[in-house]
């Protein structure tokens, strides 16, 4: 059996920052393994070991700069690393769920996975699509927001539990093969053991152009443009309390106290 | 001009609060256009009846099954979108639209662009949506004819006032063969010993705090509150609080008199279950933090340097 894991190195905006054009500039951003993720590249390595003869392949769409966070997904227990890259990606802004769609679906064809992991959302554009896309387009079956996986691989069916909106859960049976999106809170990621680190550094991160994968330019051209980046105007009308923290913390007391909180 | 196709939520035998929020949306979008509204599964006479509201021209009922099927609700919009050519394609940014939107756009072949907060429609379809979780927001221009777009709950006001669409059943075949899912059962998540949809006062902590140790801290500023504690979602995929404690869109939606967030950064699945709050505090190191549009009373400080002389000054 193979699981396909989608990984992606996100960006996090600093607390202070400041917008260069249609990007936070460059000096204000952190680059991490994206939190849903960590939980889908966790319950791929649990599938191989609680399954015999299971290969754990992550795919990453992202530059070179990615090779450190993939190393860490290596570190945890995944097999080898592909990444997806190409010249052409250079210079997009924006890449849409389509394009992203298009270039995983090359590499689903080449791998041939019986299942793919994605993370419900990445933390940065959190379009939350790619997963369900993916799915669709390589037909087949899918689930999204998984917090509760059961792996039936010889009656051909995971039984899922969809978490949905004020603490209902949805029992789902679905057909292999499946595109699962995974949850946080799914497992409890591991740490990267030493012996995990140093065997990482052997494994193999494949990189990919698009020619490597049978398309052209056209693969990622977007259909969506981004047109402008700002930050938010802050609608906040909330009395702020000043000072030092004894200053703050007195003054709220006093609010609290006036309302019966905490009087005793 | 445009025609808009909506597509209502339910589940369980009631609309979900988004299908009236699409309503709006979908009408403003729409402008002299016609909208469509498309009701997929459940007890679909008695959802159309009371989606019978201003702004939409034509309710169509599709009565397959009882609750929500992505493989249903796929084919299900893809044939009405053949039938009635809508320019653009509306659902909700929920648990179920990120389960079938994605299809829904891919199979059709349009692009797709989720969790709008706002949508401009002149002569080219124009999207603003967060990024960077709500650090920044974005505008998005779609380059191309047809699109599919999620809204995000509670954006746009629902509609209520009632109308008078024409209300048609669908002439719809599904192919069984392509339904590869099966919905078995629901489950509430399990109740443990503290209820806090009851509490009063709530010290909510997030991942400000750092290490599972610091929870004591928080801990003590409730026990010096009489108040109870709560979480965001972190701490609970942590494992260091239980699940009965977190508030947000897929936890727990409470209402205090007090809602004190320290180290919260208010996403906005957060902020779904807990804006009722009566007074909103936050205790954040960010001044730029979401959760300070509506906080009613704000300190920008480090937590473990405010809760410590907050404590005391209540010992
Ligand atoms: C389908 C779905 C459902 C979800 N459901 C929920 C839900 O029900 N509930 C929920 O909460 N989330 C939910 N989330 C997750 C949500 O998107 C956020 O990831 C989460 O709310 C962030 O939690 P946080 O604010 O504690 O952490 P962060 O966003 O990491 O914020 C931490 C905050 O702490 C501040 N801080 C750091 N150090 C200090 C300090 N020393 N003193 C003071 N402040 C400090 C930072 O400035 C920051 O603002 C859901 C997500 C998805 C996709």
């Amino acid at each position: 059996m193979k699981v396909l894991v989608t990984v992606k190195e996100v960006a996090e905006v600093e607390e202070d920052f400041e917008l260069d054009g249609l990007h936070v500039a460059e000096q204000f951003l952190e680059y991490d393994l994206n939190e849903w993720d960590e939980y889908a590249v966790e319950e791929a390595v649990q599938i191989a070991e609680e399954n015999d003869d299971v290969e754990v392949v992550s795919v990453t769409i992202g530059p070179e700069r990615a090779d450190e966070t993939i190393r860490m997904a290596l570190a945890k227990g995944v097999d080898r690393a592909i990444r997806v890259w190409d010249d052409a990606l250079e210079d997009v802004d924006l890449l849409d769920v389509g394009a992203k769609t298009r270039l995983l679906s090359a590499v689903v064809e080449e791998e041939d996975p019986d299942i793919v992991l994605t993370g419900v959302q990445a933390n940065d554009d959190s379009f939350g699509a790619t997963g369900v896309s993916l799915a669709s387009a390589i037909d087949f079956e899918w689930a999204a927001v998984v917090n509760a996986l059961d792996l039936d691989a010889d009656g051909g069916v995971a039984n899922v539990r969809r978490e949905l909106e004020g603490g209902v859960e949805e029992l789902t049976e679905v057909d292999l093969p499946a595109v699962l999106s995974i949850q946080t809170g799914i497992n409890e990621p591991r740490y990267a053991s030493l012996r995990g680190i140093r065997q990482a550094q052997s494994k193999e991160i494949k990189p990919l152009s698009l020619s490597d994968l049978g398309l052209d330019a056209s693969a990622v051209e977007s259909q969506l443009v981004l047109t402008d980046m700002y930050e938010p105007q802050t609608e906040s009308d909330a009395v702020y309390f000043e000072g030092e923290a004894a200053d703050q913390a007195a003054e709220l007391a006093t609010v609290l106290r006036d309302a019966g909180v905490g009087a005793q | 001009m445009s025609d808009v196709l909506a597509v209502a939520e339910h589940r369980r035998g009631e609309l979900r609060d988004v299908s009236f929020e699409l309503v709006t949306a979908g009408a403003e979008l729409a402008g002299d256009g016609n909208l469509h509204l498309a009701i997929i599964g459940g007890d679909v006479d008695a959802f159309a009846e009371e989606l019978s509201l201003d702004g939409v021209d034509t309710i169509h009922t599709v009565a397959e099954g009882d609750e929500f099927n992505h493989d249903v609700y796929v084919q299900a919009v893809a044939a009405l979108y053949e039938e009635l050519a809508p320019t653009y394609v509306l659902m909700g940014n929920t648990v179920n639209g990120l389960d079938y939107a994605p299809a829904v756009a891919e199979s059709l072949d349009i692009p797709l662009v989720t969790d709008a907060i706002g949508l401009e429609n002149d002569g080219g379809l124009v999207v603003t949506r967060e990024m960077y979780a709500s650090k920044v927001e974005s505008t998005v221009e779609v380059d191309a004819d047809n699109a599919a777009v999620t809204i995000r709950s509670a954006e746009w006001e629902p509609t209520e006032a009632a109308g008078e669409p024409a209300i048609e059943a669908f002439d719809f075949e599904l192919d069984e063969s392509r339904v590869r899912s099966r919905v078995t059962g629901f489950e509430e998540v399990g109740g443990g010993d503290v209820d806090i949809t009851d509490a009063d006062v709530l010290v909510s902590v997030g991942r400000g705090i750092e290490e599972e140790e610091n929870l004591e801290l928080v801990q003590n500023l409730a026990d010096a509150l009489g108040a109870t504690l709560s979480s965001s979602r972190p701490i609970v995929d942590n494992g260091w609080l239980p699940k009965d404690r977190q508030v947000g869109q897929s936890g727990k939606v409470v209402t205090p008199k007090f809602y004190i967030a320290v180290g919260i950064s208010g996403a906005v699945q957060h902020v779904a279950g807990m804006k009722g709050a009566e007074n909103i505090v936050a205790i954040n190191t960010d001044p730029d933090a979401p959760i300070f549009d509506i906080a009613d009373y704000g300190i920008v400080g480090d937590l473990f340097d405010v809760v410590p002389e907050l404590i005391e000054q209540f010992e």
